[in-house]
């Protein structure tokens, strides 16, 4: 059965490395569904965050090929670990004046901050798991956003 | 003192000196222009040209092949770069060591679209082992390192170094590396003790083991531990395609070949065994037939040396990661540390039925008054055997039927594309083996579809008195794939019936020499005529149009279902 994994890789900072990373999903057909990469604190290595909607036995396949890739140090499946998972979302909305206390409730109860305001748009953001960003996206669907942008996953296993 | 400074070309020679490289294959062109005006001013290192880039590749993977060392290959930038891919993708599929070096477009022109500029970095990295674009002369010595060490440790394979022009032309100091330091790269050598001790236990216990002996074997250089341990615990050994010469084929003990083409015997074996011991084999699909039906009575232990391989097709019940002779020394050593029993009525058992099997054998069918492919193969093994020959091969029915008839004791005498299955492999190859073994007896033996494609060689043969005989097992089609059109698409020879040249002809115009043999009675004159003489042969053997391979495992379906003549319908 398919499901969600967060993928976290460890990898050398040069150039060329996240082609090799995501040429293994591209080359087997599975499709990343968010990608985040910087570098760690020490500039010789970056961190990679994938996740991708797979099966546990290709999942465990992608990870050996990872292993394979030489700048990769290191691979962990954090789906099977416990996770601390956080992602930022920006939703810039049209307001009506009717309905600008009701966004900014909505802003309230879900822990989002407005960070920009204009004549006519709030901008949203949230730092938040995939539950929470759900639970915006859910409530201010019915004011209609002009714009929406997330920044993919950003992983670490608790332990 | 200041250090004396050196080329970014003087750079490439020094290193591959440092390497103890001495042979190289290439063919030059504009951007590696001081490469070939270095190599000009020395004589340290012998360059062979080739006629084809693709054929550069092919005859470094058979120089390495055969000696073991890894092959080296110089190529220019754009269409000499993308010319390799074959060749580079055939070595990393069957896991030889190459380090491949091409040609690139200065540093401030890459990605303008420079003449003959193409990103070989972006196009090989799916089938090579690693591959680097040097940036700065003062890493070239370092990546040259890296690359010999990366291609030749682990499960070896091509690396691929990309060399700007301006690279080739800077100066500096040279300093070859003495070690590699690489984080992110490290081989599992030794087997886990653990999981060698539960595979000893199980192999033990066993009633009806085989073994299942893979190209890892020929790598790891474990053919005399995987002989002693088969012996030890009385294990028929089965092998595939790559792993031919690893078990002495001579022994009562070996099965031969399993798979597609493989024995009756050895596919039943594998079938019926309750223990499949596999050592250095991915378990392709041509040696596993139908996944599912594999190996379902079976445990599995699994040796490999890239955890990739390991329950990638075959779930494994033991995996061992790890070099082959590490492994199999380890437990050849703990089994003997101690007093061992295992159940020789069992295993008499299981041997005996195994003879049953042998019983069952394909019988070659020719049905014209022409000569028969399987007659003359077995007829060329036969004359040359005790020559201990390097038999080179392309792809199709005569590689099969080599695989089938000819019988080697030791490895690295038999040369061919498995994995890529690569028509056009083994002409090529066979110059590298003559480079690399300058008194063996080199024999490709091809099809006239195969050998077309790098045919052009002959020409690097004639130029440094390489002596390869070619046979060319002659039967005006693509036999392989006519075979399947025959068995599956109702005999609709689609684009399969081939034409070639005279080749007797073709031989003579590149000044090599060339027979033609019609008949039964010809084939060993021939052969012998070919043997003595002085330089590149080509035997053209006329044989019957529509041979088939047999025994055959179809596409998909369990091994045991295996068909033994032309009699016998698809089920």
């Amino acid at each position: 059965m398919s499901t969600l994994h967060t993928l976290s890789i460890l990898v050398t900072n040069e150039s060329g490395v996240l082609s090799r990373v995501v040429d293994l999903f591209s080359g087997r057909g599975y499709n990343i569904e968010s990608l985040t990469v910087a570098p760690t604190i020490d500039r010789n290595y970056s961190k990679i965050t994938i996740t991708t909607i797979a099966t546990n036995e290709a999942v465990e396949q992608i990870c050996k090929q990872l292993h394979r890739v030489i700048p990769v140090l290191k691979v962990s499946d954090l789906s099977v670990n416990d996770a601390i998972e956080r992602e930022i979302v920006m939703v810039k909305i049209q307001v009506k004046d009717e309905d600008a206390d009701k966004i900014l409730r909505i802003a309230e109860v879900t822990g989002a901050k407005v960070i920009d305001i204009t004549d006519k748009n709030y901008t949203l953001q949230i730092i938040a798991d995939e539950k929470q960003i759900q639970a915006l996206i859910e409530l201010i669907k019915p004011y209609g956003y002009k714009d929406f942008v997330r920044s993919g996953k950003v992983a670490m296993s608790r332990s | 003192m200041t250090k004396e400074m050196f080329t970014g070309a003087e750079i490439f020679l020094k290193s591959l000196e440092a390497q103890g490289v001495d042979e190289i294959f290439g063919y030059p062109g504009g951007v590696i222009l001081n490469i070939y005006e270095a190599l000009y001013n020395q004589d340290k290192i012998k360059h062979y040209l080739v006629r084809h880039e693709q054929a550069a590749i092919h005859a470094a993977e058979g120089y390495a092949r055969v000696s073991g060392r890894p092959g080296v290959a110089l190529v220019t930038s754009g269409p000499g770069a993308t010319n390799t891919i074959t060749g580079i993708a055939n070595a990393y599929y069957d896991g030889y060591p190459l380090v491949v070096f091409t040609g690139q477009v200065s540093t401030d022109q890459i990605g303008n679209d420079a003449f003959q500029e193409a990103d070989i970095v972006g196009i090989t990295r799916s089938c090579c082992k690693h591959n680097y674009l040097v940036k700065d002369v003062k890493d070239l010595a370092r990546v040259i390192k890296e690359a010999f060490y990366i291609a030749t440790t682990g499960k070896p394979g091509p690396v691929v170094i990309d060399m700007p022009k301006d690279i080739l032309t800077a100066k500096t100091t040279f300093d070859y590396p003495k070690e590699v330091k690489l984080v992110g790269y490290n081989p599992t050598y030794k087997g886990h003790p653990l999981q060698i001790s539960k595979a000893l236990k199980l192999l033990r216990e066993a009633q009806r083991p085989v073994i299942i002996s893979g190209g890892g074997v020929l790598q790891a250089g474990a053919h005399h531990e995987l002989t002693k341990l088969a012996q030890l615990l009385e294990m028929p050994v089965a092998h595939t395609l790559m792993g031919k010469g690893t078990y002495p084929e001579s022994s009562g003990q070996s099965l031969g070949m399993l798979g597609m083409h493989g024995n009756y015997w050895a596919n039943f074996a594998v079938v019926h065994a309750d223990v499949i011991f596999a050592v250095g084999t991915r378990f392709n699909d041509r040696i596993t037939g139908c996944l599912k039906r594999f190996a379902r009575d079976s445990q599995v232990i699994h040796v490999d040396i890239d955890p990739c391989s390991i329950s990638k097709n075959v779930k494994v019940d033991i995996p061992i990661v790890g070099d082959a002779k590490n492994v199999l020394s380890a437990m050849i050593e703990e089994l003997t540390s101690k007093p061992f029993t295992i159940d020789h009525v069992a295993k008499e058992k299981w041997l005996k039925q195994i003879d049953e099997w042998k019983q069952k054998r394909a019988i070659p069918e020719c049905h014209s008054n022409k000569l028969s492919a399987v007659k003359v193969i077995e007829t060329i093994y036969e004359y040359t055997k005790n020559f201990r020959p390097i038999v080179c091969t392309e792809v199709g029915q005569h590689q099969m039927w080599c695989a089938q008839m000819f019988k080697f004791d030791e490895p690295r005498r038999f040369i061919t594309s498995g994995g890529l299955g690569t028509m056009g492999f083994g002409f090529p190859a066979a110059v590298g083996a003559a480079v690399a073994d300058k008194n063996a007896l080199v024999i490709n033996i091809a099809g006239d579809g195969s050998i077309q494609m790098n045919i052009q060689e002959l020409a690097t043969c004639m130029d440094y008195g390489l002596k390869v005989i070619n046979c060319v097992i002659n039967n005006g089609y693509l036999g392989m794939v006519r075979q399947w059109q025959e068995k599956l698409f109702n005999k609709h020879y689609s684009q399969t019936k081939i034409s070639a040249p005279d080749f007797v002809k073709l031989a003579e115009a590149y000044g090599a020499k060339g027979i033609r043999v019609e008949r039964e009675e010809d084939i060993i004159p021939a052969l012998k005529e070919a043997m003595e003489s002085g330089c590149s042969v080509f035997i053209d053997f006329v044989v019957e149009n529509f041979e088939m391979v047999y025994p055959w495992v179809l596409a998909g379906q369990p091994l045991n279902k295996v068909l033994l003549s032309n009699d016998q319908k698809v089920c």
